[in-house]
């Protein structure tokens, strides 16, 4: 017998832990279940059984598919029950058993009378369950019903089949945008919640038509939105439009700001903020627009309400990382939340003022945070330590008490993503301020004496082992770099080597002491350690005090110019294929892959050309090298320097499919025309491309290898190879016609005709560019690649780039213009901001290696300025970047 | 894009973190292992909080979690990182005081489980598939109270008067046959 679901009052009190599920068992509870088949129904036992099967499944039990198929059958034997609530307990079992197609049939009808029954809870509960489970094909039985529903009457029905609505939107599209006219006519309805339900549903429908969505918002922002869940939508699809609208050119306003700023008098709180967030999140929010959102979002800060203080005091967070100077005004109210029960509210408030408190503040602040550090979880600590380094950077004069701070934090206990926060700010703000160098080295050295974190340990020999031997005494690191010789894993052994090695070359006093201590190394048990003691003693010289030779010194410092991955690859290459050759390092490409651009558009919207789909950018490169080395006319046109990518010429789904690859040799230039004949009645034969040099005089055409055949949808190239003055980056516009013979081809036999026609197709015209000449090749640390360039070389000019309508424009513009290499993520510019340093490095025709420092400004009038300033391993290259920029 | 404010999950635990009742409705945590251990990390990083008066606050791993806590009953609703945090709370209270209506103000583990049903109801009647369906507390319970056995009697007393109740339902079947 089963266990009964009650006991009785006196039995509670003695069990502690008493539950009715106590020792539930999922057998026994299937036993009951029986109960279902019984031709009296006992409605409640019913219910019992179903709340236990839920139990189970809501506990994580999982049924086997024969089980929850033999539950699903006894459930659908309820429907016979005329009882509410076992009604109800049935609808939501069915939910959660998630049937399969073939056993949804079973219990469709019954689901369906009951959509079209007069109890309303019935009506509502069905339409839920049968959306939930249903797939396409039945929908369209039920479509009726449902469009019904959501203009009926009760709002609780018309509510249950909107939102099955939004869920089936998901999944069949194409059925739910046939009940527009209803869902629009739900908008108007009385009811708060169907009005919610019908928006979203209806703006979801309509949200790739922009302009719909617009006229929507029009009429809606006049009218009466009634629930507040429905108001707060509405601000999110306005502030939608206005992204997508921009601001008003003349009159400098913005569409619908005023709807915005009207909603933070509105007198829910969710609608207040919902609009402040909106506003704070415009893009170019102005001040005069910021003032009212965030005096509002200043009065929730001293809410009594947790929820709101939160909301508030994060979206200042937010606001003041670009827009500092409008949230000082909250300064008094953000400090009491230093103290906060809550400390989520705590962390927020001292980040924000830590963003927006001015020098004089400083070390109060410190102070207070101080106390705080002690009672928070690590993930706040990070926060904290974040905010703490972009301070350093805004503050370099209170660098004194911010690095006291992270030493004493840097004691503290900690995990290790806490201890990578504190140590990384310590890293940048000894690169930043040279005055923190000594102390920040001192506080490394210190940590890593206890130090759990092999990461962190290597890290920061490597650092000590760069800095280290620059500073005033470096005799004193020495002792801190042995003890990990002594004391640590042989990662860390290793990296200790390395270090040691790295003073002995740089500090000519202190190389006899380090020779003794790299002697030592030689009798490690660990390979590794073993090894690098061993090259590095050979490399160092004899061991007297004497200079270390420049290429030893290169050896050492120098950063692999290598992109790791290509490294990888050509490795795994050598090693599959053994030869008796040792491997050479310059057969690694250089060249870095960029990752290919993920479609932005809906797949499935634009039928894809017929042709060639786009070779793969992984082996483009090699591919190229190949291809043209195997044509005799270009074989001799020395090593390929450069292939583009490919460019189009003409526009998609035309007869003929023609795009152009520049390859560039150090003399000669070799267009590559990828043609593609989408007609499958025609054979195109003798396919050359004319090709008039008129505007590019620098080139004069030396060769042109015309295609033989070019049968349907099957891609080919033909080639024209140009000369030019040796190493110079000549330009020019080239205009191109494709010329061939067609013949007619009979499609059910294939068989062309014998007779063909001259015919000629227009092409776009392509240029070659400067960028063509320039490689992209990264550096995995451009300040050291910076420095060890002669300064010599170095040229610096400004430029006025003119209008923006942003950084972002201008920064793109730029790089795309050099056709270098973005380096440390520096392409990417904050939102809003109006300066901007970006890094650049490439190889120029030639083999020279560029390195570009571009820093932007931008102005009230958003008139960017430009700062470049490059070195090179020659100077006629560094000039002939700024030709470049100064004449594009 | 989908602007429509979306509850991530509705968790009721009891005061060792355990689930009593939950429901998620996105697909972040695909197994009942990752629930699980999201209970367990949302209970540990909220225990030592201070709920009971009014609904507390949090992050955690990118998302907003809301909270209340009534005796050995720990309410939580969650939310994205970019959803509004007063439609979470209000989606909170209107639980919390649905089932503070549905268990006769005898808000505590046992009873939410001896009442099991009329809770999974009430979730069911606040968010369908994440879209919030209803928040106000009153309208909850009674769409959820009218579908129980026997509305007219109280809920306390309905536990114990089960016997007797069937025992009239078995009469008046067998007289109508």
């Amino acid at each position: 017998m089963a266990q009964p679901l009650v006991k009785k009052d006196d039995d509670r009190d003695e069990e502690a832990d008493y539950s009715p599920f106590l020792g539930i068992e999922k057998g026994a509870v299937l036993q009951e279940a029986r109960v279902f088949n019984d031709p009296q129904l006992d409605a409640r036992r019913c219910s019992q059984v179903i709340t236990k099967l839920l139990y189970l499944l809501n506990q994580g039990d999982s049924f086997t598919k024969v089980e929850a198929t033999e539950v699903f059958f006894a459930v659908t034997k309820l429907f016979q029950s005329k009882d509410n609530g076992l009604r109800r307990m049935v609808y939501l079992i069915i939910k959660d058993l998630s049937p399969s197609a073939d056993e949804v049939i079973i219990v469709t009808s019954s689901l369906m009378k009951d959509m079209n029954s007069r109890t309303d809870m019935y009506r509502a509960n069905a339409i839920r369950v049968l959306c939930r489970i249903t797939d396409g094909t039945l929908l369209t039985q039920i479509e009726r019903y449902l469009k019904q529903a959501i203009v009926d009457k009760n709002p609780v029905v018309a509510s249950a089949a909107l939102v099955s609505g939004i869920h089936l939107l998901q999944t069949t599209p194409e059925i739910v945008k046939r009940w527009s006219n209803e869902v629009q006519e739900a908008v108007q309805s009385r009811a708060a919640l169907v009005q919610f339900h019908a928006l979203a549903l209806l703006h979801q429908i309509r949200q790739n038509d922009r302009l719909a969505v617009s006229k929507l918002v029009t009429s809606l922002t006049k009218g009466a939105v009634r629930s507040p869940l429905a108001q707060c939508l509405l601000i999110r699809y306005t502030s939608q439009v206005i992204r997508e609208t921009g601001v008003n050119s003349q009159t400098g306003d913005r569409p619908f700001y005023d709807y915005l700023e009207s909603c933070l008098r509105h007198k829910a709180e969710m609608v207040i903020f919902e609009a402040a967030k909106a506003i704070t999140e415009l893009s170019n929010v102005t001040t005069r627009e910021l003032t009212p959102a965030i005096t509002v979002l200043q009065l929730l800060l001293s809410s009594s309400k947790p929820v709101l203080r939160f909301a508030a005091v994060r979206t200042l967070n937010k606001v003041a990382m670009t827009h500092p100077m409008a949230v000082t005004n909250c300064n008094i109210d953000m400090e009491s939340l230093i103290s906060d029960q809550n400390r989520s509210i705590a962390t927020l408030a001292i980040t924000t003022l830590l963003k927006t408190g001015n020098e004089s503040s400083v070390d109060r602040l410190m102070k207070q945070i101080t106390n705080f550090m002690s009672d928070i979880a690590d993930e706040f600590k990070i926060v904290v330590v974040e905010a703490i380094r972009s301070l350093c950077l805004k503050f370099p004069l209170k660098y004194r008490s911010l690095m006291n701070f992270l030493s004493n934090i840097l004691r503290e206990e900690g995990g290790f993503e806490y201890k990578k926060a504190i140590v990384d700010s310590v890293v940048l703000l000894i690169r930043d301020i040279p005055d923190a160098k000594e102390s920040g080295l001192l506080h490394l050295c210190e940590f890593i004496e206890d130090c759990e974190f092999t990461y962190l340990s290597t890290q920061i020999l490597h650092f000590l082992g760069n800095e280290g031997p620059k500073t005033s005494d470096p005799s004193k690191y020495i002792r801190y770099i042995y003890n990990r010789v002594i004391l640590e894993n042989a990662t860390v052994r290793a990296s200790a080597v390395s270090t040691l090695a790295k003073f002995g070359a740089l500090v000519d006093s202190l190389k006899p002491r380090i020779f003794i201590l790299l002697r030592r190394c030689l009798f490690d048990n660990d390979d590794e350690v073993r090894d690098r003691a061993t090259l590095y003693l050979n490399s160092l010289g004899d061991g007297s005090v004497a200079e270390t030779d420049k290429d030893v010194k290169e050896f050492l410092f120098g950063s692999l110019d290598i992109p790791l991955t290509n490294m990888e690859t050509t490795l795994r290459n050598y090693a599959q294929n053994p030869t008796e050759e040792p491997f050479d390092i310059n057969s690694v490409p250089r060249e870095v892959k960029s990752l290919p651009l993920v479609e932005k558009k809906a797949p499935g919207k634009k039928p894809t050309p017929l042709g060639p789909p786009p070779p793969a950018p992984t082996s483009a490169s090699d591919a190229y090298e190949r291809l043209l080395s195997s044509i005799p006319e270009f074989a001799n046109f020395g090593k390929l320097f450069k292939s583009s990518v490919p460019v189009e010429l003409t526009e998609a789904e035309t007869e003929y499919a023609v795009n152009v690859v520049k390859h560039i040799f150090d003399h000669y230039v070799v267009f590559q025309y990828n043609c593609t004949n989408t007609i499958p009645e025609q054979l195109l034969e003798n396919v050359t491309v004319i090709v008039d040099a008129s505007e590019a005089e620098e080139f004069s055409e030396v060769g042109v290898k015309p295609l033989k055949s070019l049968p349907y949808d099957t891609p080919a190239q033909t080639f024209v190879a140009f000369e030019r003055p040796e190493g110079t980056p000549a330009v020019g516009k080239f205009s191109n016609t494709l010329r061939f013979t067609v013949k007619e081809v009979d499609t059910s036999t294939g068989e062309a005709e014998d007779d063909g026609v001259e015919d000629e197709y227009q092409l776009e015209d392509f240029e070659v560019v400067a960028a063509d000449y320039i490689l992209k090749v990264g550096v995995s640390n451009f300040r050291n690649a910076w420095e060890s360039m002669d300064p010599d070389t170095e040229r610096i000019d400004e430029y006025g780039l003119g209008p923006r309508e942003s950084l972002v424009e201008a920064v793109n513009a730029v790089i795309s213009l050099l056709g270098l290499q973005p380096c440390e993520g520096t392409e990417t510019v904050p939102n809003n901001s109006r300066s901007h340093a970006c890094l650049l490095s490439g190889v120029y025709i030639g083999n020279a290696k560029v390195l570009v420092r571009l820093s932007f400004g931008m102005d009230s009038s958003k008139e960017v300025a430009m700062k470049l300033a490059v070195r090179s391993d020659d100077v006629n290259v560094s000039e002939a970047i700024h030709e470049i920029v100064a004449s594009g | 894009m989908n602007l429509c404010p979306a509850v991530k999950n509705i968790l009721l635990l009891d005061s060792e973190g355990n689930r009593v009742a939950s429901k998620f409705f996105t697909d972040d945590w695909p197994t009942n292992k990752a629930k699980e251990a999201f209970e367990k990390a949302v209970f540990t990083k909220t225990q030592k909080t201070n709920a009971r008066t009014e609904a507390e606050i949090t992050m955690f791993e990118d998302n907003i979690i809301v909270y209340k806590f009534v005796q050995d009953l720990h309410f939580f609703v969650t939310g994205g990182e970019d959803e509004n945090e007063m439609i979470l709370a209000t989606v909170l209270q209107g639980f919390f005081d649905a089932v503070a209506i549905l268990l006769r103000d005898n808000v505590d583990k046992r009873e939410a489980l001896e009442n099991l049903d009329l809770i999974l109801l009430c979730i069911d009647e606040i968010v369908d598939g994440g879209i919030i369906l209803e928040t106000d507390a009153s309208s909850i319970a009674s769409k959820v109270s009218t579908n129980s056995i026997d509305s007219a009697a109280p809920l306390s007393e309905q536990t114990l008067s089960q016997a007797l109740t069937t025992a009239r339902e078995h009469l008046v079947r067998s007289l109508l046959q």
